[in-house]
């Protein structure tokens, strides 16, 4: 809704479609590259990732920051890969050999995760939570697992809240994180006391719920309807793909 | 017919048996009627307002509301769409990420359609002084505008009466003064559950309390 946004703030382009258009595209695309097995497709869907980001208009530093934190994750596999798995000997590093197909494989490894990390957050990142659910639900996924999401994204704030409130009333009395049983049970009661307090506020929100009338089905408000936009990227998406399976074959 | 919204007698409840909250009250309201409802704490002034739209059954007595005597889950369906609770703490109460989405669940939810809903919600905004709020996201409202909020989601459903569970706890003055006028300007019956606050028991003309499980006039 470019109604509700400030003077001066324009739409990025992928800002502007359906978000079930995003989802989709995100889904088609994750399945695409993890799908391909040639380094010539990985770099042109890396490329192509690349060129969602510029369209969602990313900022370049933070994204490259969170592409690199999951490489974090990785880099005890990658790095054990060429060691373990056997092949033509590139290079030896403290007497071992490390593999030619290890090395590949490392690769193929790194362009796959960062092209669908790319992708996932330009298309998905910068979809609002709730743009998130709704467009969901519009494409099928169960309501009551929407409904959980969207519960979720409303309440983890409020329990962080509650969270953060307990906390300081501790350290208000002195309480100071030790490695003692003292503090291991004061966090146990800490947490017991969150779930039950959890419990408790579900039950009042289900009681307010049904004094709304409340029947176990949930209604979307709103109604989007997919324009020429996501036609057309739905289309280039496609011929991308198609590509994408050209280039991995041949 | 009776001028009576709701007809309370006699009704027993205890969350504890041995410790009954309301012991044999007796509560009538009529049409467009105001009333504060005090009480010191747990004397069951919550416990009564939720016996009133069947959200906790009592063990004996009977509620008739709205020209009926009403029993089991499916008899106060109509009474909640009739008979809107505005809980103590707002954040039960608003549980969809963005305001319109709430306050329309409660016409959704009675049949309307989308653009009815939509329109309701849209109403109810503007009667509590929030017009074009709908797009907001509920959490990070402050609490004075949840409060407001929690009152447009009620008010969407078009109801005769309003039960009020402390509709100031917790707000400051301005954001109190903001509700008690919006309180003011409406034409619903109420019942208020006013603790100590004088303002609020000002909107009301007829005050009773809550005492040892009976209901003193």
């Amino acid at each position: 809704m470019s109604s509700v946004l400030p003077l001066g703030i324009t739409l990025s382009p992928l800002a502007r479609l359906d978000p079930r258009s995003r989802v989709l595209a995100a889904f088609a695309f994750a399945v695409g590259v993890v799908w391909c097995q040639s380094v010539a497709a990985l770099t042109f869907a890396c490329a192509l990732a690349a060129g969602l980001a510029v369209l969602a208009r990313l900022p370049p530093l933070s994204t490259l920051r969170r592409v690199l934190a999951v490489e974090g994750f990785m880099l005890l596999t990658l790095a054990s890969l060429p060691f373990t798995m056997g092949g033509e000997p590139v290079f030896t590093l403290l007497g071992f050999a490390a593999g030619g197909d290890g090395l590949h494989r490392a690769g193929i490894l790194l362009l796959k995760s960062s092209a669908v990390l790319l992708a996932t957050l330009a298309l998905l990142g910068t979809l609002d939570m709730p743009a998130l659910g709704h467009a969901l639900a519009r494409l099928g996924l169960p309501v009551r697992f929407v409904a959980l999401f969207l519960f979720t994204v409303r309440y983890i704030d409020v329990l962080h809240r509650e969270y953060a409130r307990l906390r300081l009333a501790m350290r208000a009395r002195g309480f100071r994180p030790r490695a003692s049983l003292h503090c291991w049970r004061s966090l146990g009661h800490l947490f017991g006391m969150l779930l039950v307090g959890s419990l408790e506020r579900s039950e009042r929100i289900d009681a307010a719920m049904r004094c709304r009338g409340f029947d176990g089905r949930f209604h979307l408000l709103d109604e989007h309807r997919p324009g020429r936009l996501d036609w057309g990227f739905g289309a280039v998406q496609t011929a991308s793909l198609l590509l994408l399976a050209v280039l991995d074959v041949w | 017919m009776s001028a009576h919204l709701f007809q309370l007698r006699d009704i027993r409840f205890g969350y504890d048996p041995d410790h009954p909250v309301l012991d044999g009250v007796d509560f009538a309201l009529t049409t467009g009627e105001r009333v504060a409802l005090c009480g010191a704490n747990g004397s069951g002034k919550t416990t009564l307002l939720h016996v009133m739209v069947g959200l906790l059954t009592p063990s004996s007595g009977s509620v008739v509301a709205f020209g009926r005597e009403r029993r089991c889950e499916g008899d106060f369906h109509e009474v909640r769409a009739q008979a809107g609770l505005l809980f103590q703490d707002s954040d039960d109460q608003l549980f969809c990420p963005t305001v319109a989405e709430d306050v329309a669940f409660g016409p959704l939810n009675l049949g309307q359609s989308r653009a009815e809903a939509r329109r309701a919600a849209d109403d109810a905004l503007a009667q509590v002084g929030l017009d074009g709020f709908g797009h907001r996201v509920t959490h990070k409202l402050s609490g004075g505008q949840k409060r407001l909020v929690a009152l447009a989601s009620v008010l969407a459903m078009r109801p005769q009466v309003l039960l009020l569970d402390e509709p100031t706890n917790g707000l400051d003055r301005d954001a109190r003064a903001r509700l008690l006028g919006v309180l003011a300007s409406l034409p619903q019956a109420m019942v208020v559950i006013a603790h100590d606050d004088d303002a609020l028991a000002a909107l009301t003309r007829r005050r009773v309390i809550l005492e040892a499980g009976r209901l003193l006039g």
